[in-house]
């Protein structure tokens, strides 16, 4: 959480893994083996049957997964985590990479309704699935109530933690832990705020709460 | 994080014979797996994802021993917000609320909290000396910054303790564990599943490397009415316990008919309190039992250079837990 500096990005700049399966398997095997299997070819395989044999062979792999109601073909590493593919891949930068190892709660997103750290979630593993980020919980230029009760009771300072914070907070309803202080304070536990917001955000929480809006 | 190849069956068989090959790894939630390779603690030449195996599901059944049910994919939120959890088991839905955030909740499942590894920050630091990451290289922490460690039966070789708070309440409940293989499927008392570190601190528990854990299996108690998830942490909530109990009493007319213990954060293995439990039964269900109790409790306790709290901190939090339990808290 607290070394932002490190380079977390899972993606090796500059010195080559020492091991590296997918090369091993290329050594291996022969050359026009490794010619003949192009990627559009090695993914269309894939996409038929996600065949260990196959997918062993390549760098990349086929996801489908409906983020913010759009659906998106994608090709991605498996090493690859949705909150990289977010960021990087399809520049959807609302969600923020904080810790980038799940303690500070600043990459939550929901996948099928649910919160999760979207720093530990490999992309691969929502294949079929729904991803929502703060990016898809306006409706339009409609701001959804809890953006709208963060801003009235200043629930932020510098807005890095907020959209994590936003999206528990829509969870923390939805889950029926949002009764009393002391329980939202308690389910909203794992998303951390450096500047301590933390009050303006629990008055935020009650207000739509209260409001009974569906969120 | 190193490459590895990803692959995803849909058949526990093919799941079973992915897995008796060397270097794969089974991925459930990936909420500790997925951090280590982030970390270099742990390089999986291959991840076998185990998601689409229907291991889900929470029943109870009533054969010759009534038990309860609890399939290894099925997620920690989800285990710790069943009716019938929170009615029959009201211990383990507390532990697994008082574990980790509501977002990790949501993607830790069953099986992987058994086997999430220590959080011993010699452990996770690839540039220092460990025996569980690096058989051979040392313990970072024996004679490091050891506030965080072992109590009871640690080795030389490795003072780290356990993490999980699911697992000290499964160990208080007389869980067992249900396994699979090619060879077929095999029950393992939750008692046995994790290891004491000895010589061998790299192994964390019984389980094969061929072997996946397809269920838990929680006999019905008396117990619902006073149990008690106590957890000691540097901070209110989602933090790793400094010591945890798991408490249950089967309280009969202000008499301890039976007693379960078990204390997390304070060994490489949930550590189930046998000796206390068989000195509360008999006795009144009072602070004086829970006291002597507690003292029994902690014979053979061993404190490295910072953890000498815990020789203090863990008899109150047994005693205190057990006062909550009785509801005389």
């Amino acid at each position: 959480m607290e070394d932002l500096n490190k380079d977390a990005c899972p993606h090796h700049h500059g010195n080559e893994p020492k091991e590296n399966p997918r090369r091993n398997f290329l050594k291996q095997t022969s050359l026009l083996t490794a010619v003949a299997l192009t990627p559009g070819v090695a993914v269309k395989a894939a996409e038929n049957h996600l065949d260990e044999a196959v997918a062993a062979v390549f760098e990349k792999m086929p996801l489908h997964v409906e983020i913010n109601g759009v659906n998106q073909s994608l090709s991605i590493e498996p090493r690859v985590t949705l909150l990289d593919l977010l960021r990087e891949q399809l520049h959807l930068t609302g969600t923020k990479k904080g810790c980038d190892y799940g303690q500070c709660g600043a990459c939550t997103v929901h996948v099928d309704g649910h919160r999760v750290n979207s720093c530990l979630t490999l992309a691969m593993t929502v294949d079929g699935k729904k991803v929502t980020t703060i990016e898809g919980l306006a409706n339009g230029d409609e701001l959804h109530p809890m953006q709208e009760a963060f801003i009235k009771h200043d629930g932020f300072q510098c807005g890095y933690c907020t959209p994590g914070q936003i999206m528990s907070a829509v969870a923390c309803i939805r889950e029926g832990h949002a009764n009393s202080e002391a329980e939202i304070r308690e389910y909203m536990s794992g998303n951390i705020c450096r500047c301590g917001a933390y009050p303006n955000i629990v008055n935020a929480i009650q207000e739509v709460k209260a409001g009974g809006q569906q969120v | 994080m190193k490459q590895f190849q990803y692959v995803r069956p849909t058949t526990q068989q093919s799941v079973l014979d992915a897995i008796a090959k060397p270097g794969a790894k089974v991925l459930a939630g990936g909420s500790n797996l997925v951090d280590l390779m982030k970390h270099g603690v742990m390089s999986p030449d291959k991840l076998i994802d185990i998601q689409k195996l229907p291991l889900r599901g929470i029943s109870k059944s009533l054969g010759n021993t009534s038990s309860i049910s609890i399939g290894a994919l099925e997620l920690n939120s989800a285990v710790a917000e069943h009716a019938l959890i929170k009615q029959e088991l009201p211990l383990l839905s507390q532990a697994l609320n008082a574990g980790a955030s509501a977002q990790l909740r949501n993607m830790a499942t069953v099986g992987g909290n058994m086997m999430q590894r220590t959080r011993c920050p010699y452990f996770y630091d690839i540039a220092m000396p460990c025996n569980k990451r690096n058989p051979g290289s040392g313990c970072g922490a024996l004679e490091g910054f050891n506030r965080m460690h072992a109590i009871f039966g640690a080795s030389d070789k490795c003072i780290a303790v356990h993490p999980s708070d699911m697992c000290i309440a499964l160990v208080a409940l007389d869980a067992t564990v249900e396994v699979a293989s090619r060879k077929g499927k095999r029950y393992i008392k939750f008692a046995d599943f994790h290891r004491l570190p000895g010589n061998t601190p790299e192994l964390d528990n019984n389980l094969a490397h061929d072997e996946l854990i397809t269920r838990v299996i929680v006999p019905t108690n008396n117990f619902a009415k006073n149990s008690y998830y106590l957890k000691v942490r540097d901070r209110a909530s989602y933090a790793f316990a400094l010591v945890s109990v798991a408490a249950a009493l089967d309280i009969d007319n202000g008499t301890i008919r039976s007693a379960r213990l078990a204390m997390g954060g304070v060994a490489h293995k949930p550590w189930r309190l046998h000796e206390a439990e068989k000195a509360l039964v008999g006795k009144p269900a009072n602070k004086a039992s829970f006291e002597q109790a507690a003292q029994i409790a902690m014979q053979g306790a061993k404190a490295y250079k910072d953890n000498a709290f815990k020789l203090k901190l863990a008899p109150a939090t047994i005693t205190e837990a057990l006062t909550h339990a009785a509801g005389l808290a």
